[in-house]
């Protein structure tokens, strides 16, 4: 389990992180969701205990990582945001070094065998690291991580700059990491964490935005109510026909995409999802939709929407 | 400590420093070994000695150079202070493994003895005592290289400072006899004979063995070593 108690840092006067408390779980996965510049390294160095905090605490399975940095650390795999990786070593005398340097105490050859296997570099572990595509070196950083089978992962970005593929593999394999250790992911798509994460803590400017389950959050960003379509047809009429829906909040078309082909940039009340009624009132007036798809969401609209929130439900409390 | 000591020893020889330290070192010392000895017929090995103590204050900051700035500018050193190890362990490793390399170079000494002892008698006692002052003056001069590669993520930075400062440790020396010739200075000049290391490290050449020298330049390997440790800790709490 991890808990951060009031956590701050300060570089000069710049607040990097501003009093940030959460715990996380045995066995949960923890996103870290923020644009760059949040602090979500600055928060993961803390937590790993690469560098000091101004002020707060950190306990990792009920240890001070300040008090007692040796026995916190020995609980803590941490990939950084930037992999350690020397670039002179084999993938396999590399991993050697951080078996040797957290003193671990499995059985040397079947553990190694464990983690090459388990982020699929089995076949690059006689190959120098500098010569390794940048998910391969990716997922040697992981490794290095999961070597000694510490009970918490703490991984910084880790699918940044990787192709969709190596995405999707990372992502897969963090899943399975979730179902015996406790992790702490960080990364600035939505999406990512979404699919990775069961709780997600949204961080802005060095401070929490929001402290929520993967799933609540979905809700709260859900994007089905605005949605965008390309359809062929008579402009003014369905304009008309999708105004006179239910629940709709706006409909406009400003681009004549293709000749007779606008694109509508339509808004429902939230919670109500239309994408049907366009499709049947295409079928009904033989219109033809061409493409359809929901507005994305982007984080800085998440944070807005979420810090709007707030500010209504404050005024609610204000109000009782 | 020896998972990092182990690694470094592997560096040294795979980024090829190790034996570009090595063979500058046999190459220079070994070109004063046949010039005053094998071609003076002479068996007195004290001038090779010191050869070895001013080459050492130039090649050894090409050892100590890469040890912390490498693992600064590539971001590594994230990966050992989150290790579950002591500050210590790490900076006494890396420490050790230089060391290691210096003394190879310095046993050389060694085989310039044997071939001497073909051609007549060697003072091996002083020979050995020689080599346990070179050894030591090493230990200190790579504390200290060792802190300026700690200060900086930049290699060539390191090394120019690394040979700045061992020279300033020379040049003390120099200072010392400048100030002799001022009576009233007397105080200081006692004050820089006791930093000098040149002084100090002569002694051993002549023959003598003097253990408050010894002390001395072990402590100056502690105090840096601890200044080392000082630094990382510095950083992380600023
Ligand atoms: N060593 C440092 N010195 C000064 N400012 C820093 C330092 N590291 C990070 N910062 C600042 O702290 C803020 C948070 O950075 P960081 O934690 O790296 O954000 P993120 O990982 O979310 O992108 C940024 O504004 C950054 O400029
Ligand atoms: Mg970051």
């Amino acid at each position: 389990m991890i808990e951060v108690r009031n956590l701050t840092k300060h570089y000069g006067d710049k607040k990097a992180v501003n009093d940030i408390s959460f715990t996380v779980e045995d066995g949960e996965i923890l996103g870290f969701l923020g644009p760059n510049g949040a602090g979500k390294s600055t928060t993961m160095n803390m937590l790993t205990g690469y560098i000091s905090s101004t002020s707060g605490q950190v306990l990792i399975n009920g240890t001070d990582i300040l008090e007692d940095p040796i026995k916190a650390k020995a609980c803590i795999g941490y990939l950084p945001e930037i992999p350690p990786l020397y670039l002179d070593m084999t993938v396999k005398s590399y991993l050697n070094f951080v078996f040797d340097l957290k003193k671990c105490k499995l059985p040397r050859r079947s553990h190694l065998r464990d983690v090459l296997k388990l982020c699929k570099i089995d076949d690059v572990e006689n190959r120098l690291i500098k010569n390794l595509s940048k998910g391969y070196k990716q997922r040697v950083g992981l490794a290095q991580a999961l070597i000694g089978n510490p009970p918490v992962l703490i991984l910084d970005e880790p699918t940044v700059g990787l192709d969709p593929k190596q995405m999707v593999e990372i992502r897969t394999l963090i899943k399975k990491l979730g179902k015996n250790h406790t992790v702490i992911l960080s990364s600035h798509i939505l999406s990512e964490i979404q699919m990775v994460c069961d709780r997600v803590i949204i961080i802005n400017h060095g401070v929490v935005a929001a402290n929520d389950t993967a799933t609540r959050l979905s809700e709260k960003v859900s994007t089905d109510h605005r949605i965008i379509v390309r359809m062929e047809g008579e402009r003014v009429a369905i304009l008309q026909a999708i105004r006179a829906l239910d629940g709709i909040k706006y409909v406009r078309a400003d681009m004549e995409r293709e000749p007779g082909i606008w694109e509508y940039e339509i808004e429902a009340e939230p919670g109500r999802d239309i994408r049907r009624d366009i499709n049947r009132l295409a079928r009904e007036n033989e219109w033809n939709i061409l493409m359809l798809k929901t507005m994305e969401m982007t984080l800085e609209d998440i944070f807005l929407k979420i810090t709007m929130g707030e500010h209504i439900e404050l005024g609610k409390g204000a109000a009782k | 400590m020896g998972a990092i000591y182990r690694r470094e020893i592997g560096a040294f020889f795979t980024s090829s420093i190790a034996y570009v330290f090595l063979s500058v070192f046999y190459i220079i010392t070994g070109f004063f070994f046949f010039l005053v000895n094998l071609g003076n017929s002479s068996a007195d090995l004290s001038f090779v000695c010191l050869t070895m103590f001013i080459i050492s204050i130039l090649l050894i900051p090409l050892l100590t150079m890469r040890l912390f700035s490498e693992e600064k500018k590539q971001r590594t050193e994230q990966g050992l202070l989150t290790a579950p190890v002591p500050l210590t362990s790490i900076v006494l490793g890396k420490y050790f493994a230089a060391l290691t390399v210096y003394a190879i170079a310095a046993s050389i000494m060694f085989l310039y003895g044997v071939m001497l002892s073909l051609f007549g008698t060697v003072a091996w006692l002083t020979l050995l005592s020689n080599f346990i002052a070179l050894l030591f003056v090493g230990a200190a001069f790579i504390a200290v290289g060792l802190f300026i590669s700690a200060l900086t993520e930049n290699q060539v930075v390191a090394a120019i400072g690394g040979v700045a400062s061992l020279l300033a440790f020379l040049l003390v020396h120099f200072a010392a006899s400048l100030v002799g010739n001022y009576a009233s200075l007397g105080w200081l000049q006692s004050i820089l004979n006791f930093l000098s290391f040149y002084s100090r490290y002569y002694e051993f050449t002549c023959g003598i063995f003097n253990l408050s020298s010894v002390l001395f330049f072990v402590s100056v390997a502690v105090l840096f070593n601890f200044f080392t440790v000082r630094v990382f800790e510095k950083r992380r709490w600023s």
